[in-house]
């Protein structure tokens, strides 16, 4: 059972807030270590809110914000114990909805996070660059090309360009948006393949509005949804299998019945 | 039933509608630089660009102008490039928008719409009468630098402004700071727009005159090409070494252009 798992994330009564628009209303969940969760939810519920809670990219925008607890592990996100955002991030990472590469080489494109951290051995940087092009199965196909300009990739392989890149600075956590959601049903399957294969490692927080995809990858699966006033709720948040077989609450057998069609 | 022009007809006509206008203005700017090109090369040589000028610039040639055109606006844009670039980065990235920005880029959109008259008296009461710095090139240089400040804040800005935010995103997101951010992901993607602006204001440094004659003078051996160029017509000197000179100009910064397009190429955009 992945409950069983130690919980790497954790958010207690969290609560977010855009100007007067209360995004997430008093959200609870343990995510378990190693695994996959699914966020799955109609348009405008407050999923990708929530993921970037976690990694604190709400922070970048004024008028955002957060009330309630957060921790990665036993350390607080959020608060006057809380580490700086910089090493947070380093060490919760994440892959966008489109394939984002810089305007730069492959190579600079994976080692510019290790750079900003302070690597400059170019031993090292080959070694990371050739390890984490490896993880995402890009290497053989790029590693004779790795100063051609990211751009000339096709979009499925820059968006394994981006995990790479991700991976690169060496994070316990990726949180990806809608990471397939540009891309071709082949290129969807390899990063699904990947997600299942870096979960051995990572622990990895997907929002799909694809729920084969959900079904397929996740172990576990929270549903989200506004309620009467507006405000994003957790709705269920379970093991997948359970959720989508046997779903607790209504509204998630409603939204799940529906998504299927 | 109202005719209606077919949209394949429509498209021919606006094709060539604006076929012939990019035409002609491309003809006109061509004719202007061959015209000048024409009178003006016969008249340079090595003794054109090397002697000072005498007898009031009907003899000699202008490397007295050269050197004080180049001076002055390499002063001007030295002093103006750190403080534009930088008050740029403050407003697009360390600021929300609050009186202070506002202030700033009211000052600057104003500022860029006043004739550069305006700032050569500005220099001329405040470099030569107040602070006493005489004619001078420093003095010109101090005055060029304000007028083309607010120049490369507004381009500086908007190149800043136009580099997409998933860029920023990214960056934060591998847990850059804000200087990291701006130094490796917004500044490699904005570099050329904030040439552009700088280059727009080397050419206007090159070609002023009204702020220039207040604060560098025209004097024979104290003076820039545009002004030298100026004096020549005006006075009805050597309408031949006008000529030359202006031409001259014309080759000076298209050099610029070429040379600020090289650098780029070879060390920032690099890769990029
Ligand atoms: N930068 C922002 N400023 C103000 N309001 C925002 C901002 N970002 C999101 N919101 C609001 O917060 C709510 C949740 O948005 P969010 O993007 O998290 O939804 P989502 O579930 O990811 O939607 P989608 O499935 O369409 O991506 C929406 O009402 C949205 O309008
Ligand atoms: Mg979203």
């Amino acid at each position: 059972m992945p409950d069983s798992r130690k919980s790497k994330l954790t958010t207690k009564s969290i609560n977010l807030y855009y100007g007067s628009v209360h995004a997430l209303g008093d959200v609870t969940v343990e995510i378990p270590e190693c695994s996959i969760t699914a966020i799955i939810g109609p348009s405008g519920c407050g999923k990708s809110s929530f993921l970037r809670l976690f990694n604190r990219m709400n922070d970048l925008i004024p008028i955002a914000r957060v009330e309630g607890e957060a921790f990665l592990d036993d350390s607080p996100i959020y608060g006057k114990d809380a580490e700086d955002v910089a090493s947070l991030r380093k060490k919760i990472g994440m892959v966008f909805q489109k394939p984002n590469v810089f305007p730069a080489s492959i190579y600079e494109n994976i080692v510019i996070g290790p750079k900003s951290h302070g690597t400059e051995n170019k031993a090292v940087l080959n070694e990371i660059t050739e390890r984490c092009l490896t993880k995402v199965a890009l290497w053989s196909e790029v590693k004779d090309s790795l100063r051609k300009p990211a751009q000339e990739l096709s979009s499925g392989q820059q968006q394994r360009l981006c995990i790479a890149r991700a991976l690169a600075v060496d994070p316990e956590v990726i949180l990806m948006d809608e990471s397939c959601s540009a891309l071709d049903p082949e290129s969807t399957a390899k990063i699904e393949e990947l997600m299942l294969e870096l979960a051995k490692q990572y622990t990895i927080i997907i929002v799909t509005h694809n729920m084969e995809q959900a079904a397929r990858v996740s172990d576990m699966s929270a549903f989200m949804m506004i309620d009467e006033e507006k405000i994003g709720r957790l709705v269920e948040f379970s093991p997948t299998t359970e959720m989508f077989l046997n779903p607790k609450d209504k509204r998630t057998e409603d939204y799940i019945e529906g998504r299927f069609g | 039933m109202k005719r209606r022009i077919k949209p394949q007809t429509a498209e021919k006509i606006a094709k060539g509608a604006i076929w012939t206008i990019a035409l002609m203005v491309i003809g006109i700017l061509i004719a202007i630089i061959v015209y000048i090109l024409y009178k003006g090369l016969p008249v340079i040589n090595w003794s054109f660009l090397t002697e000072a000028p005498r007898r009031m610039g009907k003899e000699g040639g202008i490397s007295s102008s050269i050197i004080i055109t180049l001076s002055v606006t390499a002063l001007a844009v030295l002093i103006a490039m750190p403080f534009g670039i930088g008050t740029a980065f403050y407003l697009a990235e360390y600021t929300r928008d609050n009186i202070i920005t506002r202030i700033i880029r009211f000052s600057a959109e104003s500022l860029a719409g006043i004739p550069s008259i305006v700032y050569g008296l500005f220099g001329y009461i405040f470099f030569l009468e107040i602070l006493g710095l005489g004619w001078s090139v420093l003095s010109g240089g101090l005055t060029l630098a304000i007028m083309i400040l607010p120049t490369i804040i507004r381009t500086s800005e908007e190149a800043i402004l136009a580099v997409s935010k998933t860029y920023r995103e990214v960056s934060f997101s591998l847990g850059g700071t804000k200087w990291q951010t701006i130094r490796k992901a917004v500044f490699p993607s904005a570099v050329r727009g904030i040439t552009n602006g700088i280059i727009l204001s080397v050419g206007r440094s090159v070609a002023e005159t009204a702020a220039v004659i207040l604060t560098v003078g025209s004097d024979l051996k104290m003076r820039t090409m545009a002004i030298h160029f100026y004096q020549l017509v005006m006075e009805g000197i050597s309408m031949e070494n006008a000529y030359g000179t202006a031409a001259i100009l014309i080759i000076l910064i298209f050099f610029i252009n070429v040379v600020a397009n090289m650098l780029i190429d070879r060390f920032i955009a690099k890769g990029r």
